[in-house]
């Protein structure tokens, strides 16, 4: 079962992945963006574990729906809205109970990607967070390291896709040959759930 | 590269600062973003309010005034503004006569006026919105997030802000809008990419003899990569990409917009080709604006923007205007 601690834990893993990832993420943004992807998100979830501590908010829905407001109130760009609705319809998604079963998870995380695509309007094969996203909520009905590694294969391969959505899109065929940052990070967001778990 | 900054986390809000102590015309709200007229809300009076990622200057703060924004909420450098900006704008602003948004078609705007349009509308503010998309350089716009919004929003804050001004309704200064927005359209060109006071290195990698076309207000590189040309060339492919997309048959209003570190003396030398092409090709010139106003940081290069006027739009171009980057008739 997984409580509060635990998507406390995953907001927090976040935090320092992104902080220890920044410059590699806002280094691809850089051919085919405008070079800001993480010091956008580390402002972000750095403000997410504050508001974290200073709060407590006390089930695991209540966790992932104030780290999503946090993130829509302190990123700004396309990432913030869209990180702020993943995290907040996942919340949502898993109501008030004070522990979740991992597929009831897997169903709540499915519920917040839809959101995103609905928002975005992007779809598998866009070369967006997207791509990191369903091939790693599809893996985690078998563990949180299937999840990982099916993220990081997914923002991979991104690379010889042509972006449709973003401002990498403006590139047209020149954002071939370039991994995706949103789908980097989310990688880093699914690959903190295995140090959440502590596995 | 050198900046005359202290630090890159606190340039916005150093500038912000800045234009407080500039402009006591202004309210300038550091902590929260947001800059708004000094009288507002104005009895009676639809509110416009516009916001994007910093790093254009002066759209949009320095464009905040009577006849024109009501309200500019500043993001950080090329990152749109958060929702909480727009809304607590929206709430300065209205006097119940509502609000209308002015956004820039860029998907991380889009998405945060979106959100606040819900959130303010939820606090009881009636919200319009018009979509800024006129820049011809994109071609594709089934595959990409669609036209960006440049030069145009110039002439969409001015125009509707005038009618704003004069009393017109809600759904009155968002007609105008639009019609502006879809009468304009807009090429620019780099002669240097730009460097984001985070990052300290230029955005994009343009070799010396070099130039980008069709480049966007953030960096981002262009459609095509060319050897450097002249002037006169580059106005040529500029005003021929523009009128390959519209065929005006009124006067149009003509923004000549340099992108912050190319010289007026350049900038004027680009208007008389661009005035001479528009001429051959019979296009009247109603009205000239020539100058940095919807810039890309410290990025060489220059946009050409053309509106098609109808008499109505001309005389509310006309109409006074008084902001920090923009100021006539008063």
């Amino acid at each position: 079962m997984l409580d509060a601690d635990f998507f406390r834990r995953w907001m927090t893993a976040t935090a320092a992945s992104v902080d220890r990832e920044a410059e590699r993420l806002t280094a691809l943004d850089s051919p085919i963006g405008d070079a800001d992807h993480g010091s956008n998100l580390q402002r972000g979830f750095t403000a997410v574990v504050a508001t974290l501590e200073k709060e407590a908010p006390d089930t695991p829905g209540a966790v992932l729906m104030l780290a999503g407001r946090q993130l829509v109130s302190t990123v700004g760009g396309a990432s913030g809205p869209l990180y702020g609705t993943l995290l907040r319809r996942t919340g949502k998604a898993l109501g008030d109970a004070a522990e979740v079963t991992e597929e009831q998870f897997t169903d709540a995380l499915r519920t917040g990607i839809d959101a995103v695509m609905a928002l975005g309007g992007a779809v598998p094969g866009d070369a967006t967070m997207i791509d990191a996203l369903v091939p790693a909520v599809d893996a985690l009905a078998d563990s949180f390291g299937a999840a990982k590694t099916a993220a990081e294969e997914g923002a991979v391969a991104t690379t010889p896709l042509q972006a449709r959505k973003g401002r990498a899109s403006y590139l047209g065929e020149r954002s071939i040959g370039h991994q995706d940052p949103g789908a980097t990070s989310s990688a880093l967001l699914i690959a903190a759930l295995l140090e959440a778990a502590g596995e | 590269m050198k900046m005359l900054i202290n630090v890159a986390e606190t340039v916005v809000a150093d500038a912000l600062r800045g234009m407080a102590a500039a402009h006591p015309e202004l309210t300038v709200d550091v902590e929260n973003r947001v800059i708004v007229r000094r009288d507002a809300p104005v009895a009676g009076k639809v509110g416009l309010v516009s916001g994007g990622g910093s790093g254009h200057e002066p759209l949009h703060g320095g464009f905040v005034g009577p006849g024109m924004l009501s309200a500019a909420c500043p993001g950080e450098v090329f990152t749109s503004p958060v929702p909480d900006q727009m809304v607590r704008a929206a709430a300065a602003v209205d006097s119940g006569a509502g609000v209308l948004f002015i956004v820039k078609n860029y998907t991380g705007d889009v998405l945060n006026f979106d959100m606040a349009a819900e959130l303010a509308e939820e606090e009881g503010i009636q919200i319009a919105k018009v979509l800024v998309n006129d820049d011809v350089a994109v071609t594709d716009s089934l595959y990409t997030a669609g036209r960006r919004g440049t030069g145009a929003t110039l002439f969409v804050e001015k125009i509707a802000g005038a009618a704003a001004e004069e009393g017109a309704p809600l759904e009155r200064v968002q007609a105008l809008a639009r019609q502006v927005n879809e009468n304009s359209r807009s090429f620019g060109v780099a002669l240097s990419a730009c460097t984001t006071p985070a990052k300290g290195s230029p955005t994009f990698d343009l070799p010396p003899g070099e130039l980008e076309l069709g480049v966007g207000i953030h960096g981002e590189p262009g459609r095509e990569r060319r050897a450097m040309m002249t002037s006169s060339e580059i106005a040529d492919f500029s005003v021929h990409a523009i009128l390959e997309d519209m065929n005006p048959r009124n006067p149009v209003l003509l923004l000549v917009n340099g992108m912050g570190a190319t010289p007026l003396l350049e900038l004027y030398g680009y208007n008389a080709e661009v005035q001479r092409l528009l001429g051959e090709r019979g296009v009247p010139v109603a009205r000239t604006l020539v100058g940095n106003y919807v810039t890309s940081l410290d990025m060489a290069g220059a946009s050409v923007t053309l509106c098609q006027v109808d008499e109505e739009l001309l005389r509310l171009w006309d109409a006074p205007v008084k902001t920090p980057g923009l100021r006539w008739g008063v």
